[in-house]
């Protein structure tokens, strides 16, 4: 499955802006991510293992944070994750 | 949304003027009229406020707030589209009330030139019917935000980043068959630590998406006003101009939600510098996300003066350069043997500085190289320290010829 990565993000994963990995629920892709880029990590989790507050996990459309299993949610491989943090930029 | 309270009746002028829309059947007189009774507040004349106040200006729209209290410098131009080159060195807003004027006369500019600030902005949006976010920085977005939802009304949003940009319409208060819309504390209930997220300035922009994003803006706020078609509200849209990709997002609002939701605990604007942490409009990448959430504040500094009479002297100075190489070709100290590591590179080239030597880092600002000198104590260099200003300030007192960006 795929997990589309947006530009703040890519100085820490190899200027990628799509990375494919696999995994069975949210929880696992993200996982996978992390291993081959470690340092997404602390741009995404917070100190206490949490999504940060800045960052959001889509799953196709949706916001995990409102999907019944959460990070737990089942994966196919058509779906696609997009990590989204805020931007603020407009000057 | 806002029904014309007091609509006077178009001009003849007026009606040649805006003859395209009201030959659109779902425009028409009484689109327009309500464009003319509608009062739009635009937070920022910069790259997002540019071409929305221009095309709201053009479209009809009867009073524009513009909340502003910058200069136009000359590196604005490549995409703040309503300054125009002679306007460098005057007041945005001065600039701005005479390209809305030029375009349509009917149009009332209120001014506002003052930094938006919890103490100002409820007093300010009173007055208004919708708010435009085209700002550049947390704190005065989660300040709008926040201002919007205890004054019930809509926010349209739009944010950039180099190649991307991001919309929506936030706070939207609720009507009849619609419920209120998420707010931006909804979707995002906390900014990034100071230092995590670059800026413009320090990350660059791609001139043309300011442009692109801010349009969507004024799209969004004349659906908003004439109440036509499907408005961005519960979506957020994002842009990728460079896989020219529009995606989007649902969004929810969050029955937690410190302000919107059922058991709110933040009833008055609050101190959004203390929220956003200190300094959270100017930062940039460091080497490792994970160093940056501490911000060094005493750290050894040398100024470019300092500098340029110790090379002068033969001093056994190391330049270390922690730009991108694409900075580089704009100008370096090359002159003095400057070595460029860029600072993402800086944690795994380490190798290739000398802990005993006397070192001198320097970026664009003073920003970058301060993480990187910060970094490189930790990891046990004791004679480095920070350009301040970076060369920028060089640029500035040791070598006029030198060109700033
Ligand atoms: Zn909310």
């Amino acid at each position: 499955m795929k997990i589309f990565l947006p530009t703040p993000l890519r100085p820490y994963a190899d200027k990628r802006s799509v990375v494919d990995v696999s995994g069975s629920t949210i929880a696992e892709a993200m996982r996978a991510l992390i291993s081959q880029y470690p340092d997404l990590k602390g741009y995404i989790y917070a100190d206490d293992g949490n999504v940060r507050g800045f960052v959001n996990i889509y799953l196709n459309d949706e916001d995990v944070r409102y999907l019944p299993a959460k990070m737990n949610a089942a994966l196919r491989d058509s779906d696609t994750l997009t990590i989204m943090p805020s931007i603020a930029g407009g000057r | 949304m806002t029904a014309p309270t007091k609509s006077a009746p178009l001009s003849n002028d007026e009606i040649q003027r805006y003859a395209r829309h009201l030959i659109l059947p779902e425009v028409g007189m009484e689109g327009q009229l309500k464009l003319k009774a509608a009062r739009v507040l635009c937070v920022g004349a910069g790259g997002l406020g540019s071409p929305l106040a221009m095309y709201l200006a053009a479209a009809g729209v009867g009073t524009l707030g513009i909340v502003d209290f910058d200069v136009v410098d000359a590196s604005n131009l490549h995409r703040q589209i309503i300054h125009f080159t002679q306007d460098v060195g005057r007041p945005k807003l001065t600039s701005a009330e005479e390209k809305v004027h030029g375009i349509n006369p009917n149009v009332t500019v209120r001014k506002f030139e003052t930094r938006l600030t919890s103490a100002n902005a409820l007093e300010i949006f009173k007055d208004f019917d919708v708010i435009v976010d085209g700002t550049d920085n947390f704190p005065t977005r989660y300040l709008i935000n926040d201002a919007c939802v205890l004054s019930g009304k809509p926010n349209v949003y739009g944010s950039i980043f180099r190649f991307e940009g991001q919309a929506s319409i936030f706070a939207a208060p609720a009507t009849e068959g619609r419920q209120q819309g998420p707010c931006y504390r909804c979707v995002y209930p906390e900014p990034p630590p100071p230092g995590m997220v670059p800026s413009c300035a320090e990350g660059g922009v791609l001139g043309i998406l300011p442009g692109l994003v801010g349009l969507i803006q004024a799209t969004e706020t004349i659906k908003l006003i004439t109440g036509l078609g499907e408005p961005l509200i519960g979506r957020l849209l994002l842009i990728d101009a460079l896989a020219m990709r529009f995606r989007e997002m649902k969004l929810r609002k969050n029955p937690d939600c410190p302000i919107c939701g059922t058991k709110r605990t933040i009833t008055k604007l609050i101190d959004y510098e203390q929220f956003c942490g200190v300094g959270a409009t100017a930062a940039s990448q460091s080497p490792s996300p994970e160093k940056t959430q501490t911000m060094p504040n005493a750290l050894p500094e040398m100024t470019v003066e300092e500098l340029k009479s110790k090379l002068d002297a033969k001093e056994n100075i190391f330049v270390l350069d922690v730009r991108e190489p694409h900075e580089y070709q704009i100008c370096n100290l090359g002159d003095y043997g400057a070595k460029l590591i860029p600072m993402g590179d800086v944690q795994k080239r380490q190798q290739e500085l000398d802990p005993e030597q006397h070192i001198v880092v320097h970026c664009r600002s003073g920003v970058r190289s301060a993480k990187v000198v910060d970094f490189l104590r930790q990891q046990g260099f004791e004679k480095v320290q920070n350009l301040a200003g970076g060369i920028l300030a060089w640029a500035d007192r040791i070598d006029k010829t030198m060109p700033k960006y």
